[in-house]
Formats: structure tokens, C-alpha cells, sequence
């Protein structure tokens, strides 16, 4: 294993950072093309009903209309899906959620477009509709799908040795429920894309796309084309965090229709109010568990029931729910368990891949029921996790041994504990708890009350806020795991001055991937990274690599990059053994920008100067790295195997302040502590962390997207809420190296695992502070006082 | 935008810099009038309701949302864009600070951040945390949680 490194881990300046600092990077909306045309969509008021008839004749010979597209105008598959094709390109049996598209405006004036799209007549008969994932299963549900004949999307099943025995050999049996809301991803940068038709060459997709290879695939199946002539091209992308991926396929399909139909480039841009009525969002789940243990603090039993609104389409939910029964129990050894996930269909938003991935719902419902453990036996929160928590050569909730890598969970609790001062901390807010927040009941009691306090519920001013601190931990598996396919290329070439362009197969998604993989190729061949160019992503120019999620591109990506690299090295070096008439023993060294020979440094050259070298000896100077992961397995009818190759573990530390007349949380700081294996590119990973343990507070205590009928309520950030610089206090990043084969020396996976333990640390934080606990996220300034959330009767909210 | 029924109007103003002339709607909103018609793309659209601040430019040195300034209100004011902040290639410092603590992810919310931290620094060259954590509170960045860019905005001194 390598020690010592020369550029891994030290703060290098992004690839793209000099073009974004200066508006010259080109986001997809920054993209003109000459006689370019505007796709304006045309959607109904309905939630679910049959379409029965849509009549253009009021506007079709209106002059700012070029064509109309619609699903007739589709040559390959009407209907398309990353796993189950059930999400029309252009809806045309029935609408099955209010952000489905019947069909598109194709004109030079967009806002002409736009005012005529009200203008389209659709004839639908409604259906009932069904927004309660409860009801789903029901007999008498209305179907979504009848094609299927079921609401249910997918049932993951998980059992391990006896649960009644478990249960029976408990001392305490608590049996708690919890609920995560809708989550919209708030990618600043709206959806858009590009089509420009090629002729005889295909077609040209340049958009704000997370998922290149992905869309290629679904632009070919909806447009009939061969991959090959299907060239997308990623545009800077303007965010993403999981959610530029379904949404972003079929814009693509539909402007490559238009296009091809009008021979002309076709562009859909799309505002924030359709960005967010017709993207998927992060699943809502209703999560029952119930967990036996001993009086020492010891699980015996855990049973879990999970229940995932998927809304009206499939997309990710049969992916993201497997990745919560692997981790369900959360990283414990518990000899007895029996999980049962199901993702149902509804007519709410569908929902599919944001940031953690089925993750960020079960810790908090199993890491809130952890400290409910330590609080009924009388022990500290750090000690319960201690007697349960995963170290090395543990057997995780699938039978799968953790010992190829190492087992660092008790080691970030540790650190974590340490850093805070969590225990004393802890144990001393417990004495000042103040139970009596003061719970108004809007009932006819209040109406006749005198509105004057008592002395009992008079609160001093100095007793308004109360702290609190709270942790949570998790493992998380690298990568895709059993999900799919898990390999990725890279492409290296090096130039005869010695600059050099790389491209890797995943995509930039913002997380600074592009300077990772340069900072890798740097380290191994010592050139100085601003001498590498990175390559724009397109699907032509290197093989598919799957798509770029699940916190695998540094794993994966970077594997593919450092295998590319270590080939021309080897390559290199063999030249020049020859070349300088070496004994095998030399050893060679590439560094800051030369190449020398350890020991004997008079024999040396920079690496342009053996660049131009190599190249006049008929060096290939490119190569094509690959990085496969390990073969895994999982049996899907127990829940078995070794469901991902290794894992990462973390632990946060919440501490808050809770005004309990007002209800308002406020988060002082959150401590980080991430194995994430090897740190590469060091800026990049706070910055992940930052990122991450922002949405968290987000998700924590502000965030949630709320529906009528199926539609939702929040249509922009003035009444969806995300963090602003206000909004969190301090959040400290500290990095455990934990030692794995896997990955570019060990690097792992971080960008999820930053944001999935937030809002349960938030959550037991709270309860340190004002003795409550709560069950439905977000725990916002009515959850806290109430108790509830407060439902509107209407979709009218705010100024819309 | 609707643009119909409106006669054109004769504008003159500063921009990065540069006196410009021309004509266009009064209703025209400022955004679309620098990314469109003057080609300006480093304004980003992220909300179009003054909610996000991605469309940040400076008008008569104070930051200001571009998707809710019409072009009738710019006649005779003086406008910096993203593309005004450096000179000849030479990095504004704080956008070498930017680069330097990591404060850039996706970027789309970079022109806009930089802009609001411009007009900062042009009226408080030395601003505490919360007067640079007020400065940047409409601009809303959903990466970085905004610690790498009060960091690299604390360390910015311009002389």
C-alpha cells in the first residue's frame, strides 16, 4: 500500500473552477443553435383519468405553431423506464399524475407556446383517485397500472433466524412508527435540453443530464435509432443530487422527436414550477419497527415493515428500496430479523434516486429508535450503539461477514464522541430537560379560554432555549452492490508535450469528480494536474460505465482512471528501462512533472521532454482503463448475500437549540465523521460534507413537499424551503481513513453517506433538549408545538 | 414573457463597463435582456420569481435579482455582470478565493454568489461572518452548504 503521496489528499484548484467562477462554463440553457425551435408542454388538470380524445383544432393554425408532437409521432417505444417500462414519453391511455405530458408545442416563440398550451383540449374521463400508499393494496384500489394488476411496484423480503424466539428472549419489546414526507431535489439549475437532428448521422442530445449512457439508451428506444447514432452530449450540469436521470431521458426522447420531425434543433427549457410538478422526488416511507432487547442492551429481535410510496411510476423504487432492507437494521449485529419493504404505486409525484438512495429514511427511523433503547435502559446513546454496533468480521442482516475491509464504525463513534464531549454534554442536558412545551390543542377548550398564563406556564426568558445533542450512525454500501452491472472505463492520452486529456465514462455532476480523477492520474504519473484537460462527456467518445450514482464515481470512476494511468506507467517504464539501459532493480519514478531514476537522479527528463521521447520511439502514449467490481450475489426471496463489495461507515453529532415557545430548531453545529477510505481530492470532500449535512438540517427540519390530490403544493423556493446561509451553524468534517482493496487506494464512497445521518442526529438531538420525541420528518415549528402538520383543504398556498 | 402590444423603447446604460445603446420592449426582464439579446450566459434563470438568486447582477452597485428588474427600469444605471468581474483574464480576487477554499460544486449559483459578495465588499471591505452570511441569503446554492463560500469571502481583501 502506498504511503506517501505527492498531490492524493492536498487541496487542488477544480478543473472547471476557473469557467464557473467566470460564467464562461456552458450550462444547457446556454446552448443557441441556429433556426433552433422551443417544446412547450401541454398537461391537464386531472390526477387520474382516461384520455379520451385531445382536439387541437383551436390552435393548430396558429402561426406560432411549427408542429404538435404527441405519442403518434413516436416510431420506437411509446413507453419507457429505467427498470419497468410504465412512464409514457407522451401520455396517451390515461394520466396517472397531475405532471404527466400529453403532448408538446413545437414553435419558434416559447412564450407564444406557452399561453397556447392552456389552449389544447383534452377530453378525459376522471377516475378515483389514490394518493394514501395504505390504501393501495386494497381490493378495491383503483388500479394505476392495470396492466400489472397490482399497486405494488416491488416486495423485498428479509428474514433471519427465528423472530418469535428473538422476541421471546427479549426483556423489552418497544414497537415504534415513523414517517419521512416527499423530498424535492432543489437542483438550482432547471431541466433543459437540446436535440439537433444529425441527418444520416443520428441525432445530438446536449442537456443538463446526469446519466449520459442512461438517456442514450431511452432516446434510442423511444426514436428507433441504433446507439450509435444516438451521440448525448452533458452540458455543465447545474446539480442533480440523483434527480436529472428519469426526468431527463424522456425530455431528451421528446425533443429528439421534435426534432427529427421538424429537422430542426429542438430545445425544452423547463421553470421551476414544472421542474418540480413533473421530477420525481425522494420516496416518502411509513416505517413500523418493532425491536425486542435485554435489559443489558443487547437486540435480540428486530421486525420491520416498510411501506414506500413509488407515486404513479416505477423509476428507482425497486433499486432504492433493496438498498433499505440491506440496511434496515441499521449497522447492528442482531441475530433475528424480519423485514418486509414494498413500494407501491399511487397518483402522487412518482418517486425514485435522490442523494442516499433509500438510506436517509430508515436511519432515521432506526437511529431515533436506538436512542429510545439507551433512554429506557438508562444508558448513554454512544454505549447502546458499543454493545451492538458492527466491528470487524460481523454478520449484517443479509449474512454477509464484513472483513475485507476495515470495520470502522466503534472508531468514528468514537472520534465523534471525543471531539464533542458527547457524553457529558448529553447527561447534563438530560437533567435540564423542560417537558412543558407548551401544546396548544385547537379545539373548542381554547376558544372559551382566557388567553392569560399561569404562573406554572409562564416561561422565563432565559429558559426559551434549551440545548440538546444527539448522534447517529451508519454503514452504507459502495457503489451499485447487487443493483446492476458495476464496472467503468477511462481514457487517458498524453500528448507529445507532455499535457495529457482525460475523460472517464461517469459523468460531473458538480461534486468535482473531473479534478478527482486528475489529481489520480497526476499522483501516478506525475503530471501536474493543470496539465490535464478533461475531456467534455460524451456518450461517443468513451464506453458506457453505467450511470454515475450511488457515491460510486471516486470507487469506480477513479478505479478506471488509476488502471489507465498504472497501464501507461507500466508501458512507460519498460521504455525507458531499455532506453536508459536499467537493471529491474531501478526503480523509476514519475513525479511533479519529471521522470528519474531513485538514487541515480542525473538520469531524468521531464515528462514533456519523455513525452516527445516515447512518441518518436512509437510509444502508444493512450490507453483505456477499466475497473470491474467484485462479483457479489443476493437471493431475493430471503434476503440474503453479500449485497455490496465493501462499505463505508460514519457517525454525526447534532447539537441544537429548541426556542419551545416558537418551535424553532436551530442547528449550532454538526460533526462529521466519515470513513470514506482514502481521501483524494481534499476541498472536494468537505465540500460534500458541507453539501450533504446541509440538505440533512433540510431534510431535518424544514423540508417537505406536500400534495393535494396528487399535486404538489410547493412549486417554488418561495414555499419550498431549502437551507440558506442562515440556516446552519457550524458543520465540522473529519476524515477516518479506514484501509480497503477496493477503489483508487482505498477511496470509497462519501457524497451520501454526508446527508443520511442528519436528521436523525437532529431528531435525537431534539429530544436531548425538550425530553419529546418525534416521529414525522420534518420536525418543524408545527411538528414541535403540535405535534401535527397542519393540512390545508386546498391546493392554494402562498401567492400562486 | 409576454411581450405584445409594446412599443420599443431607446435605452442607454453601463454595462461592465461599456456604454450600450439600443432598443428593446420596456417589459423585457433584465435576464433575458443579457442573455439574450447581448449573449451575457453567465446570469443563470433558476427561479425566475427573485427566490434563488442565480440571476444576481449589480445595478448601480447594488445586487440585484435580473428576473424581476424590466428593461424600462435600467435607462442611465450602471450594470456589472459576472462577465465584468475580471479584467483582460486577471481573476477578481475573490474569485481566485473561490477557487482556492473550494467554494464552487455545480456552479450554477457561482455567477450570482460572486456578485452578491461583490456588492458586499464594495460597501463593507472588512464584513464579519453574519453580515457575508446576510449578503449571500438570497442566493440559495443546494451543494456546498455555503461554508467554503464564507470562507473564501471572509479571506478576500480587495484594495
Amino acid at each position: 500500500m502506498k504511503e506517501k503521496f505527492n498531490v492524493v489528499g492536498k487541496p487542488v484548484i477544480r478543473q472547471d473552477g476557473r469557467a464557473k467562477v467566470t460564467g464562461q462554463a456552458k450550462f444547457a440553457d446556454d446552448y443557441k443553435f441556429p433556426n433552433m425551435l422551443f417544446g412547450v408542454m401541454v398537461r391537464t388538470n386531472s390526477t387520474h383519468a382516461l384520455i379520451k380524445k385531445i382536439d387541437y383544432s383551436s390552435i393548430a393554425n396558429d402561426k406560432n405553431i411549427i408542429t404538435i408532437v404527441d405519442a403518434n409521432d413516436i416510431k420506437g417505444l411509446k413507453k419507457t423506464g429505467l427498470i419497468r417500462k410504465d412512464q409514457p414519453v407522451f401520455a396517451f391511455e390515461k394520466i396517472v399524475t397531475p405532471g404527466d405530458v400529453v403532448a408538446m408545442l413545437v414553435g419558434e416563440n416559447e412564450d407564444e407556446l406557452r399561453t397556447l398550451a392552456r389552449k389544447v383540449k383534452i377530453e378525459l374521463e376522471e377516475l378515483p383517485v389514490l394518493t394514501d400508499p395504505e390504501k393501495a393494496l386494497d381490493e378495491n384500489a383503483p388500479l394505476i397500472h392495470p396492466e400489472f394488476g397490482t399497486n405494488l411496484i416491488i416486495h423485498h423480503p428479509l428474514r433471519k433466524g427465528d423472530i418469535e424466539k428473538g422476541f421471546a428472549d427479549s426483556d423489552f419489546i418497544l414497537e415504534q412508527t415513523y414517517t419521512t414526507p416527499h423530498i424535492e431535489h432543489a437542483y438550482i439549475e432547471p431541466e433543459c435540453v437540446i436535440a439537433i437532428p444529425l441527418g444520416d448521422k443520428g441525432i445530438h442530445i446536449i442537456g443538463s443530464i446526469q446519466n449520459p449512457f442512461t438517456a442514450r439508451r431511452i432516446v434510442a428506444e423511444v426514436i428507433n435509432f441504433p446507439l450509435n447514432k444516438v451521440k448525448v452530449e452533458q452540458a455543465e450540469l447545474g446539480g442533480s443530487f440523483g434527480g436529472k436521470d428519469d426526468t431527463m431521458c424522456i425530455l431528451s426522447a421528446r425533443a429528439a422527436v421534435a426534432a427529427l420531425k421538424t429537422n430542426r434543433p429542438v430545445k425544452i427549457k423547463y421553470s421551476r414550477e414544472e421542474s418540480i410538478l413533473e421530477s420525481y422526488k425522494r420516496h416518502p416511507y411509513r416505517m413500523h419497527y418493532k425491536v425486542g432487547y435485554t435489559k443489558d442492551g443487547k437486540i435480540k429481535a428486530m421486525k420491520i415493515d416498510i411501506l414506500a410510496d413509488g407515486g404513479a411510476y416505477c423509476s428507482m423504487t425497486p433499486f432504492v428500496t433493496w438498498r433499505s432492507v440491506v440496511q434496515a437494521t441499521g449497522p447492528y449485529e442482531i441475530e433475528n430479523v424480519w423485514t418486509d419493504i414494498r413500494g407501491v404505486y399511487t397518483n402522487n409525484p412518482y418517486t425514485g434516486a435522490m442523494r442516499g438512495f433509500g438510506s436517509p429514511q430508515i436511519i432515521f427511523a432506526q437511529e431515533s429508535l436506538m436512542d429510545e433503547i439507551a433512554i429506557h435502559l438508562g444508558i448513554t446513546p454512544d454505549e447502546v450503539r458499543r454493545i451492538n454496533g458492527f466491528r470487524q468480521g460481523s454478520i449484517t442482516a443479509s449474512g454477509q461477514r464484513l472483513e475485507n475491509h476495515e470495520v470502522n464504525l466503534i472508531k468514528v463513534l468514537d472520534i465523534a464522541c471525543e471531539k464533542t464531549n458527547f457524553k457529558e454534554k448529553w447527561l447534563e442536558n438530560q437533567k435540564h430537560q423542560n417537558r412543558r412545551i407548551p401544546t396548544i390543542e385547537f379545539d373548542e377548550k381554547i376558544r372559551n379560554r382566557k388567553l392569560i398564563l399561569s404562573k406554572e406556564e409562564f416561561v422565563e426568558p432565559n429558559e426559551i432555549w434549551k440545548k440538546g445533542i444527539g448522534l447517529a450512525v451508519s454503514f452504507r454500501g459502495s457503489s451499485l452492490g447487487a443493483e446492476g452491472i458495476d464496472a467503468a472505463a477511462a481514457y487517458l492520452s498524453i500528448q507529445n508535450d507532455g499535457t495529457a486529456y482525460l475523460l472517464c465514462g461517469l459523468a460531473e455532476n458538480g461534486q468535482g469528480m473531473r479534478t478527482t480523477y486528475s489529481i489520480i492520474v497526476s499522483e501516478v504519473l506525475g503530471i501536474p494536474v493543470e496539465n490535464i484537460y478533461y475531456l467534455e462527456m460524451n456518450t461517443s467518445h468513451i464506453p458506457d460505465s453505467g450511470p454515475t450514482v450511488a457515491s460510486r464515481s471516486t470507487i469506480m470512476g477513479g478505479g478506471a482512471v488509476k488502471n489507465a494511468a498504472e497501464v501507461l506507467r507500466k508501458r512507460f517504464e519498460n521504455f525507458l528501462r531499455e532506453y536508459w539501459k536499467l537493471s529491474d532493480d531501478d526503480l523509476i519514478i514519475f513525479e511533479n512533472g519529471s521522470v528519474f531514476v531513485k538514487g541515480k537522479e542525473e538520469i531524468n527528463l521531464s515528462f514533456s521532454e519523455f513525452s516527445n521521447l516515447a512518441y518518436k520511439n512509437g510509444i502508444c502514449l493512450a490507453s483505456i482503463g477499466w475497473y470491474q467490481g467484485p462479483k457479489i450475489h443476493w437471493e431475493e426471496e430471503t434476503g440474503h448475500g453479500s449485497a455490496y463489495f465493501t462499505y463505508v461507515y460514519g457517525c454525526q453529532v447534532a447539537e441544537v437549540r429548541v426556542n419551545i415557545i416558537t418551535g424553532e430548531v436551530y442547528v449550532d453545529r454538526i460533526t462529521a465523521v466519515h470513513d470514506a477510505g482514502k481521501i483524494i481530492n481534499i476541498l472536494g470532500a468537505m465540500g460534500q460534507v458541507y453539501g450533504g449535512v446541509t440538505q440533512g438540517v433540510g431534510y431535518a427540519i424544514f423540508e417537505e413537499l406536500d400534495k393535494h390530490n396528487g399535486k404538489p403544493r410547493e412549486l417554488n423556493f418561495d414555499q419550498y424551503i431549502i437551507p440558506t446561509s442562515k440556516d446552519v451553524g457550524e458543520i465540522i468534517p473529519i476524515f477516518v481513513e479506514g484501509k480497503d482493496e477496493y477503489g483508487p487506494w482505498g477511496a470509497k464512497s462519501l457524497g451520501e453517506p454526508t446527508l443520511e445521518l442528519t436528521s436523525a442526529a437532529i431528531n435525537n438531538a431534539i429530544r436531548n433538549a425538550v425530553g419529546e420525541r418525534y416521529f414525522n420528518l420534518p420536525i418543524n415549528l408545527e411538528e414541535i408545538l403540535l405535534k401535527r402538520k397542519p393540512r390545508p383543504e386546498d391546493l392554494k398556498r402562498g401567492s400562486l | 414573457m409576454k411581450t405584445k402590444n409594446t412599443s420599443m423603447i431607446k435605452l442607454k446604460f453601463i454595462l461592465n463597463g461599456k456604454e450600450i445603446e439600443l432598443e428593446t420592449l420596456p417589459n423585457k426582464r433584465l435576464i433575458d435582456l443579457l442573455r439574450n439579446d447581448l449573449n451575457l450566459t453567465g446570469t443563470k434563470e433558476g427561479c425566475s420569481i427573485g427566490e434563488c438568486g442565480a440571476c444576481t447582477v449589480i445595478m448601480n452597485g447594488k445586487a440585484v435579482n435580473s428576473c424581476l428588474v424590466l428593461a424600462g427600469e435600467i435607462n442611465g444605471s450602471e450594470i456589472i455582470t459576472i462577465e465584468g468581474i475580471s479584467n483582460d483574464g486577471e481573476l477578481h480576487p475573490l474569485q481566485e478565493n473561490f477557487l482556492k477554499y473550494g467554494a464552487v460544486q455545480c456552479g450554477f449559483c457561482i455567477p450570482g454568489m460572486i456578485l452578491s459578495a461583490y456588492a458586499l465588499l464594495k460597501k463593507f471591505p472588512n464584513p464579519d461572518e453574519e453580515q457575508i452570511k446576510e449578503a449571500i441569503a438570497g442566493n440559495l446554492c443546494r451543494c456546498t452548504g455555503y461554508k467554503q463560500i464564507i470562507e473564501a469571502i471572509k479571506n478576500t481583501k480587495i484594495s
